[in-house]
């Protein structure tokens, strides 16, 4: 074996030997690097019950539920698998609407509301611009679809096909 | 097929000489590029429709970020070719990628924070994708250490071009960590298998810029990496010669 066949090996066996022991250690660290866990995960008991987990999902439309006068709000946080009830008294970020991604820090109470002391607005990769946003909704019944195709909007083309409310959506 | 191009690549009078020949062909096209993607990006394009112009640090952001990867990808492909040819100008190139890409690194973050506070809802949480992208900046600043901490430079640059090579894991990590982990980040709009989620006057701009970029760490790569070569070739005879002509 040459000099550089040995230091070619070398390499490799670094490289193959540093990705194991990252795999082993993301596998071990899985519960930890979840940022959320959404609404399937809390009905499967996967979150922590009694300690403060993040829950992620989307705004069921029509649910939002604003107290006037005061900070107090309550909405439904939905995967379209399972929903889960949240309250929450605070300002929320300008993302933060109907059928848009949303992150709760809190902890969930024994009668099954998550009660969340941080809401953060979570983004999809959806961009474009308000006009395409508008001709997307009217087609759609004046209701923005889960997930928008940008590039088939707008021009006449075909409408983006709307997803059933049943279609599981693990990314949001 | 005739490998003397490459193997005069191992030949650092040689690399000196082509990088300074070479570094106007991407410095000029870049600043072109970065001009026009800014004026359509910043203009030409639409407003988003929920984030309005906020969306607009996307071609800042986007392509640091992309690079940030990139360069170091660059830095270990480099390290490694140095490590098995025992090739000194390949060391040399790796050392010069450290210092861009930690700066685009710190770039990406930088701005992925100033839009995150508005859109949403805070600077910074310890979320998967943000914190691969912060190890990716201590991997450079790790990497920057250990080579000014080693006095003989074919210490230094084996010792750290080790580091590069194990560094490498964090890169793939960075790339699918939003489709892994539930991520606050969002999935990729553009460097992904399906078209891209965003209309042809938000996505050209995003694409020149991107190019553009990339060719300017080029230019500043080959910039450095003559700059790299004159301080390891200094008692050179070549160098003696050619500074004297």
């Amino acid at each position: 074996m040459t000099p550089r066949r040995r230091r070619l090996l070398l390499v490799v066996g670094i490289l193959a030997g540093v990705s194991l022991a990252g795999l082993l250690a993301l596998r071990a660290f899985q519960d930890n690097v979840m940022f959320f866990f959404d609404p399937s995960q809390v009905a499967a008991g996967e979150a922590p019950s009694g300690e403060r987990f993040r829950l992620g999902g989307m705004v069921r439309p029509g649910t939002v539920d604003r107290k006037s006068g005061s900070l107090d709000m309550a909405f439904v946080v939905t995967d379209f698998q399972h929903d889960v009830k949240v309250r929450y008294s605070g300002v929320v970020p300008d993302l933060f609407r109907e059928n848009q991604g949303v992150i709760a820090h809190g902890r969930l109470e024994p009668d099954g509301v998550f009660v969340a002391d941080e809401i953060l607005a979570k983004h999809d990769e959806n961009y474009m611009a308000p006009e395409v946003a508008r001709s997307i909704k009217d087609k759609h019944g004046g209701v923005m679809p889960v997930n928008p195709d940008p590039a088939s909007a707008g021009g006449g083309g075909a409408a983006a096909p709307q997803l059933p409310a049943s279609t599981p959506v693990t990314r949001f | 097929m005739d490998w003397t191009w490459f193997h005069r690549l191992a030949s650092p009078p040689h690399v000196y000489r082509i990088a300074g020949t070479l570094t106007p062909w991407f410095a000029w096209p870049a600043g072109l590029l970065i001009v026009a993607a800014l004026y359509g990006g910043l203009v030409l394009a639409p407003p988003d429709y929920q984030q309005g112009d906020g969306f607009r640090i996307i071609y800042v952001h986007a392509p640091t970020a992309w690079l940030s990867v990139m360069i170091y990808t660059t830095m270990a492909v480099a390290a490694a070719i140095g490590l098995i040819w025992r090739m000194k100008v390949a060391h040399a190139a790796a050392a010069s990628c450290a210092g861009i890409g930690a700066w685009f690194t710190a770039a990406s973050l930088v701005t992925g924070m100033l839009w995150g506070k508005p859109m949403w809802g805070t600077y910074w949480v310890w979320d998967p994708r943000l914190t691969a992208q912060l190890i990716l900046l201590f991997l450079y600043l790790g990497y920057m250490g250990l080579r000014a901490g080693i006095e003989d430079t074919a210490r230094a640059d084996r010792a750290s071009a080790v580091l590069a090579i194990v560094g490498v894991v964090n890169v793939p990590i960075i790339r699918f960590s939003v489709d892994w982990w539930n991520s606050i980040h969002q999935a990729p709009s553009v460097m992904k298998m399906d078209r891209p989620s965003m209309p042809a006057d938000m996505l050209v701009p995003l694409l020149l810029m991107l190019l553009g970029f990339t060719l300017y760490f080029f230019a500043v790569l080959l910039v450095r990496l003559r700059a790299e070569i004159l301080r390891r070739e200094r008692s050179a005879s070549w160098l003696r010669e050619a500074l004297s002509a």
